[in-house]
């Protein structure tokens, strides 16, 4: 018998208990050399199988026969047969191998971006994602592909319900990066500056021994969605970055620094000028759009000041204090805020004047205690996690060794049995 | 004395008192530096000078200046003048080559004697000689214009110092050359060194050093501790530190920084009800009007006060980098005062009492609302500024509701940094093995 339709009739034999597939597994993994000098026959042999049943069996196959060059020809029919079985394959199964499922994974991406038609990719790398994931705090090897065709296809939403996950348990560094960059952008793209700056945060304060260009991107990112959010920017990271990022990252950002700089002066018109002069800069960076946005969060920031001051003001005065050309424009402008709930205000058009108003909130809804009272769940969920990791933490013997030879030689005085304020 | 009343005396007692005072109004310059002895009059005179734009004053200000150096033994600070003055002022104001030689000569033969003695002094070891004679060096450079070596040769007398009254007159040198050379660091720490040797202080001498002190403060911006320096300062003090600082100028600086820095009740209790500084703000009246005008919400007298007086301080030499902040603190504050006690004002009325229209009022006020300064609304359509009260609770439960998603936003990112710590941890001892 030709020994690929021996491997074909094992697999077909053995798929249908836990027991049997672990067998398989073994079995399979002996066979992957054969596999792969078969490789360029072994795709008619995938009718024979159904990827719901088999599906461990049809990943062995899958991966030797796509491990070669593809053409695109042969990539058209290829994604189809991809997106059945990543949207049908049993979880349980392919997490037995869930480095080929990742290689098949990315060489899927890899062929729906040569054909140049990434939506085609979302729903079945979205599956792929959860069949691999062993709980929602888990980032797996997949995650920032996912997002990675998210973004190219411009399916921000789809994206966003992934990253409304915490995310814990990290295998590999660079799919933090990269998952928290993509995340940074999808969030963008939602307008969830908010969860966007979190997410870039996590990027530039993650610990690094030397500066990538992963954070050196998102800290440009960073920069320009707090400018959007907040209204300012701080120029100091916080202690716990890393020292490698504190050094460096604000050298090789050096132009948005000085965007900040700009902005922090208030004066729209300086802003712009310096937005003019250095547009080619920022469209390489493929920034200029946040760039943009910065420039008219700038009328906003400037119009949610005058709340602060006036409680009531000519829309010819806004127009004239915020510089924008004319009260029509100050109109739209406040108009617009109000219906994003920026600011409170009511406009009196026969007069011309806006009448600003407190926040409405009261704290007194149903709602709101309810809000209340799902953050405080959430905190205390949360720190008793911290508990428990801290525990863990405790008890870590790799962790235990280590502090035990960072303090060198044990002082008489830990042997010290009688409590410290005794010691007179 | 009577003379000194003249300074200022712009707006005069009685009947004249609401005349409006021309801002432009001259100083005049012979009674001013009629307050000053020493260097300190050369310098101010020549500050005025530099500083005035009317070439009368000018002329003036040098002639005076010309007169004093001639009195003196400073030739190099005489060609100085000379070159200023560049013949306008007639030939009797020219360059004079002779005077000039004979004192170098003088100069030149003190010198070496005064070099011979300090050698003699030394090989015998003779202490307070020793002393004597760099004291007499400090005193030779001083009055020939080189302060640095004045300043050395006087800091020298230290080690040489037996009691603390030598302590005290070595510091008190020290400090007049650091005022002459604007080395207002040296000043402090000569100032704190003289107020260690409690024993050998005089009233005068504690009075010299509070001014010394506050001078320091004043330069170095610091107008609140300027101010109780100043305030400090007590009578004793007289006509005797003419060659720094005369009393007007305490009752002028110290006045201006306690109205720029000092809370309501500060004002009161230390300026207002402060007997020993009252005496020094009689000899400037504008000053102690201005003030009881401030404390009396008389702000728009209290303002034109100050404008007057602006002209002829901006020609002092200590204080003239400090007027334009000085007088926008004293304005914020102003303002400040006026709103606080009202829960809506009419900005008609507030712009009357500040001399100046709605509109820059209305300016001024954004910029201090924006800075939080001034807790209050401005109706802009009926010109009305209202006092805004905070709702606490409201405002707490925003804060408990930000500081939570803050601290959750942290706490799962410290987790996140955890685990990749963990992970390369791992990875570093996994490698090893």
């Amino acid at each position: 018998m030709n020994p690929i339709e021996s491997v074909v009739t094992q697999i077909q034999g053995l798929s249908s208990s836990a027991t049997d597939v672990s067998v398989l597994n073994t079995y399979l993994k002996q066979a992957e050399e054969s596999l792969y000098t078969e490789s360029t026959r072994l795709l008619p042999f995938l009718d024979h199988l159904d990827p719901s049943i088999h599906s461990l069996g049809y990943l062995y196959i899958l991966d030797a026969c796509t491990s070669g060059p593809i053409s695109k020809e042969q990539a058209k029919t290829l994604v189809l047969i991809f997106a059945r079985f990543i949207t049908s394959c049993v979880a349980d199964q392919i997490r037995l191998a869930s480095d080929k499922f990742i290689s098949v994974c990315k060489r899927f991406k890899d062929q729906v971006m040569l054909l140049e038609a990434p939506m085609q990719g979302v729903a079945p790398m979205l599956s792929a994602v959860r069949k691999l994931q062993s709980s929602s705090a888990h980032l797996t090897a997949l995650h920032p592909d996912f997002l990675q065709l998210c973004l190219l296809s411009k399916c921000y939403r789809t994206g966003f319900s992934v990253l409304e996950e915490d995310i814990f348990e990290v295998d590999q560094p660079r799919d933090l990066f990269l998952y928290c960059y993509y995340g940074g952008m999808v969030c963008i793209g939602q307008k969830r500056f908010q969860k966007a700056l979190e997410l870039l945060h996590n990027v530039v304060t993650a610990p690094m021994s030397s500066i990538n260009a992963i954070a050196v991107e998102a800290y440009k990112k960073y920069i320009l969605v707090s400018l959007i959010h907040r209204g300012q920017f701080s120029a100091n990271l916080p202690k716990y970055a890393s020292s490698a990022a504190q050094r460096n990252l604000r050298n090789f950002c050096q132009p948005y620094i000085e965007l900040v700089n700009s902005y922090t002066t208030g004066k729209i018109a300086e802003l712009e000028t310096y937005v003019q002069t250095n547009r080619e800069m920022f469209g390489s960076d493929n920034n200029l759009g946040l760039v943009k946005q910065v420039v008219s969060s700038m009328y906003k920031r400037n119009i949610q000041i005058l709340t602060q001051t006036y409680l009531t003001l000519s829309l010819q005065d806004i127009a004239n204090t915020v510089q924008l050309n004319s009260s029509k424009e100050a109109e739209m402008h406040v108009l617009q805020m109000i219906q994003d709930g920026e600011i409170y205000a009511t406009i009196n058009q026969r007069d011309g004047m806006v009448r600003f108003l407190e926040d409405t909130e009261q704290y007194k809804t149903c709602e709101m205690i309810e809000n209340i009272d799902s953050s405080i769940q959430r905190i205390m969920e949360l720190s008793k996690k911290l508990t428990t990791i801290d525990e863990q933490m405790s008890c870590d013997p790799l962790y235990l060794a280590k502090a035990g030879r960072e303090r060198q030689r044990f002082d008489f005085d830990d042997f010290d049995t009688a409590p410290q304020k005794f010691n007179i | 004395m009577e003379a000194d009343d003249e300074i200022y005396a712009n707006g005069g007692d009685g009947p004249s008192r609401n005349r409006p005072i021309i801002s432009g109004e001259q100083l005049d310059i012979e009674a001013y530096a009629g307050l000053y002895t020493g260097r300190t009059k050369i310098t101010r005179l020549l500050f005025i000078s530099d500083h005035c734009d009317n070439p009368q004053m000018q002329l003036e200000a040098l002639r005076m200046a010309y007169d004093e150096i001639k009195k003196g033994e400073n030739t190099q600070l005489f060609r100085e003048v000379v070159q200023k003055i560049d013949g306008r002022l007639g030939p009797n104001y020219g360059m004079d080559s002779a005077w000039c030689e004979t004192v170098d000569r003088r100069a030149e033969q003190r010198k070496e004697r005064l070099e011979n003695e300090l050698n003699a002094y030394r090989t015998n070891l003779i202490k307070e000689s020793i002393r004597m004679g760099y004291n007499d060096f400090g005193d030779f450079y001083y009055a020939h214009g080189a302060l640095g070596d004045a300043f050395k040769s006087y800091v020298r007398t230290r080690d040489y110092c037996t009691t603390s009254k030598h302590i005290i007159h070595m510091c008190m040198s020290a400090i007049l050359v650091s005022i002459e050379m604007g080395q207002f660091t040296h000043v402090t720490s000569y100032v704190s060194k003289a107020e260690q040797t409690p024993e050998a202080l005089d009233p005068t001498t504690i009075a010299k050093l509070r001014c010394a002190a506050g001078l320091a403060h004043l330069e170095a911006k610091k107008y609140k501790l300027a101010a109780r320096k100043f305030l400090e300062v007590t009578p004793e003090l007289g006509n005797s530190y003419t060659e720094v600082i005369a009393p007007q100028d305490v009752a002028t600086y110290g006045g201006l920084c306690a109205l720029a820095s000092f809370e309501r009740t500060e004002l009161k209790n230390k300026v207002i009800d402060n007997l020993n500084f009252r005496n020094f703000l009689e000899l400037v009246p504008e000053v102690r009007e201005l003030i009881h005008d401030f404390y009396s919400s008389h702000y728009a007298s209290c303002l034109d006060y100050l404008g007057n007086l602006k002209a002829n301080l901006l020609l002092d030499v200590h204080l003239h980098d400090h007027v334009e902040t000085l007088y926008d603190q004293i304005r914020n504050k102003a303002l400040i005062q006026y709103t606080h006690p009202f829960v809506s004002v009419d900005l008609n009325m507030m712009a009357n009492a500040f001399k100046t229209s709605v509109a820059g009022l209305e300016k001024e006020l954004e910029a201090l609302i924006t800075d939080n300064q001034i807790q209050a609304r401005i109706d802009s359509h009926n010109k009305i500024l209202y006092a805004r009260h905070a709702d606490q609770r409201n405002a707490t439960f925003q804060r408990v509701l930000q500081t939570g998603s803050e601290f959750d936003r942290d706490v799962r990112a410290m987790l996140l940094r955890a685990n990749l710590i963990k992970h390369e941890y791992n990875l570093r001892a996994s490698r090893k093995l």
